[in-house]
């Protein structure tokens, strides 16, 4: 394709190619920091494509396309071409990666454990990740956290984080602008703004982590914390999980063993601060 | 050198992998996936001296082809619970007789539906077994399930609520109204039973009914995949049994489909380096645009030739139905699509 670009997210190597050169540039400069091996091949393949000819120049519109794709999916403005290129990178690893359970979930990491947050977009999960991530944590990611199915670790995928609406203002005051993305503004998904992940936590992506607590957080409401059963919990990360079927035997055991030795609790928080206070304190009482 | 290219090199074991460099890694497996393919080369490459980031991949694929073909072969011990009591037998078809079978090319060979084929006079009794057994219609138009009922080769797909899995049962192997009328007793009453116990097409009508899916009824997507299913059976079987060109030569006449049968043979002489007995081993200059068609990708997986694409879709439907009865559905499904796509969903049949 006439611009491509290769980035590798914790264990899995992508190329993306492209029919504009800016969807392209604008990656290069989220995964600027990044470590890429040149002599890698790539797992995944994500293609950004018009769908005539002339739809480069004439109000272009960008098409997500690469090993998997999702028919009828509707095309994005070049204007956001960035988020494009995101949901094309998120679709391959949702469909296509195998060598790890997939779970639609963030993760943050302390002393080598892991805490990994599970819940649908607008929970919150992505926004306390994040803000986690700019304290003594570590940022696994945002979106997907891998389980291993042998070893029962965490491994991380620390993508741009992908921050949204509200979240952005409020992640934009903590940190250097430099760290920050273009606004792309009324997108499908509302604005988004991404995040470039601290240099250690890129530094350390291929580092596992022992999962040491689950939660499932629920933004808005009364603050409220309530113990979750391991079937609970089972049921709520099959859903979460893009692979768990395709993994067969070795996802059902990977999963029993992941609620089996990790608590679990649910969560509704207020606002940001009393969320982190709250996961803060879980952490001490349920991570020991 | 193209990624196509590489990959049917690969496949054919005329390439050592040793020589590729990274972007032809990369372009082998993006073409690999676009054929639906890339487990059957971790198979193939199994053992092979392989960049580690490559092996890695390939491992994942080998074992994620095992559980799905695990799950595929349960979804035949389904099919056979929901028919056996009432007395319906049936002949596993394509993948998953395959797998049942064992053979070779089911190595990382991706299994979508359950195809099985039962007998004409038990096929209502097969529907309402199904249904009985939680199979449900998938949601489909009227003018959809009649042709399917008229005019087709198998019912309308049906899928399990539970398990959310596909079947498609055939009374044949190609479509009523095609040109050609497959012997459809004969397949079913010369059925030999597999190691896992499924009855399965004899070896001569497996590979027919493969060459007949490629060549006589599709547009060639997935060519590939189907004429390495075939390379592969016709080598084993003519391994075990030395008269068997000659049986399979018998039965594509038996069921009208000897071109089909002998460009398969020959197109997979030209890309997997097939090697054909004397009477088989021919040269046609229409194969050229079979070749073309079959390796029609870049480098980035996407098809180069939508015109020769256009032509085999148009010629699949050719094949399908006398002209009269081709405009008529054409001009029915575009004005379907007409309406649909202004009604903002659309889909493709």
């Amino acid at each position: 394709m006439r611009h491509s670009v290769r980035i590798a997210v914790g264990p899995v190597q992508f190329r993306i190619g492209s029919d504009w050169a800016e969807p392209v540039a604008a990656l290069r400069h989220l995964y600027a920091g990044y470590p890429q091996d040149e002599t890698r091949s790539a797992d995944a393949t994500v293609r950004l494509f018009a769908a005539r000819p002339w739809r480069r120049w004439l109000r272009p519109s960008v098409h997500i396309g690469g090993d998997f794709i999702v028919p009828d999916a509707l095309p994005l403005p070049l204007s956001m071409g960035l988020l494009a290129a995101e949901m094309g990178m998120n679709l391959q690893v949702a469909l296509g990666w195998r060598r790890h359970m997939l779970l639609h979930a963030s993760a943050v990491a302390k002393d080598g454990r892991a805490l990994i947050m599970s819940g649908e977009s607008g929970s919150g999960k992505s926004t306390l990740a994040a803000l986690l991530g700019e304290g003594d944590w570590r940022l696994m990611g945002d979106e997907f956290t891998l389980i291993d199915p042998a070893a029962g670790d965490a491994i991380a995928f620390p993508r741009a984080v992908s921050l949204k609406n509200d979240a952005i203002a409020e992640v934009a005051s903590r940190v250097d602008a430099a760290r920050l993305g273009p606004l792309l503004s009324g997108t499908p998904k509302g604005d988004i703004r991404h995040l470039i992940p601290r240099a250690d936590a890129i530094a350390a992506m291929q580092e596992p982590a022992r999962p040491a607590l689950l939660l499932f957080p629920r933004f808005g409401g009364e603050l409220a914390v309530e113990p979750m059963g391991e079937g609970e919990a089972f049921v709520r990360l099959t859903e979460a999980s893009t692979n768990y079927v395709a993994l067969g035997e070795a996802g059902f055991a990977a999963l029993t063993r992941l609620v089996r030795e990790t608590p679990a609790f649910g969560i509704s928080y207020p606002d940001s601060e009393a969320g982190m206070a709250l996961v803060e304190q879980l952490w001490a009482e349920a991570a020991r | 050198m193209s990624a196509i290219a590489t990959f049917v090199d690969l496949l054919a074991g005329r390439r050592d992998p040793a020589t590729l460099a990274r972007s032809d890694w990369d372009g082998a497996i993006g073409v690999a996936r676009s054929e639906a393919m890339l487990a059957t080369l971790a198979h193939r490459l199994h053992g092979a001296d392989l960049p580690p980031a490559v092996a890695a991949l390939f491992a994942d694929q080998r074992a994620a082809a095992q559980v799905a073909q695990a799950q595929a072969l349960w979804e035949a011990e389904m099919a056979r619970r929901a028919l056996a009591p009432a007395g319906i037998e049936f002949v596993l078809l394509k993948g998953a007789a395959y797998a049942a079978a064992g053979m070779a090319c089911a190595a990382g060979r991706q299994i979508g539906d359950l195809d099985i084929l039962v007998l004409a006079s038990d096929i209502r009794r097969a529907e309402n077994a199904l249904l009985n057994a939680g199979w449900e219609w998938v949601k489909s138009d009227p003018y959809d399930d009649a042709y399917y009922r008229e005019h087709m080769h198998e019912l309308p797909p049906l899928i399990h609520k539970a398990r959310d899995r596909m079947i498609d049962v055939h009374h044949t192997i190609l479509p009523r109204t095609h040109r050609i009328t497959p012997d459809a007793l004969a397949l079913m009453s010369d059925a030999v039973e597999s190691a896992k116990g499924y009855a399965v097409l004899c070896p001569a009508d497996m590979a027919v009914h493969c060459a007949a899916h490629m060549l006589a009824d599709g547009d060639l997507q997935g060519g590939l995949r189907n004429l390495w299913d075939f390379h592969i059976m016709t080598r084993d079987f003519a391994a075990a049994d030395p008269g068997y060109w000659g049986k399979l030569d018998g039965r594509a006449l038996l069921h009208g489909l000897r071109e089909a049968v002998h460009r398969a043979a020959r197109l997979s002489r030209d890309l997997y380096g097939a090697r054909l007995p004397e009477g088989w081993d021919r040269q046609y200059g229409t194969d050229g645009w079979f070749r073309r068609r079959l390796l029609a990708r870049d480098d980035w997986g996407r098809v180069t030739e939508p015109l020769i694409e256009q032509a085999f879709y148009i010629r699949s439907h050719w094949l399908r139905m006398p002209p009269a009865m081709l405009a008529r559905h054409l001009w029915t499904k575009w004005r379907k699509r007409q309406s649909v796509s202004s009604s903002g969903a659309s889909s493709r049949k």
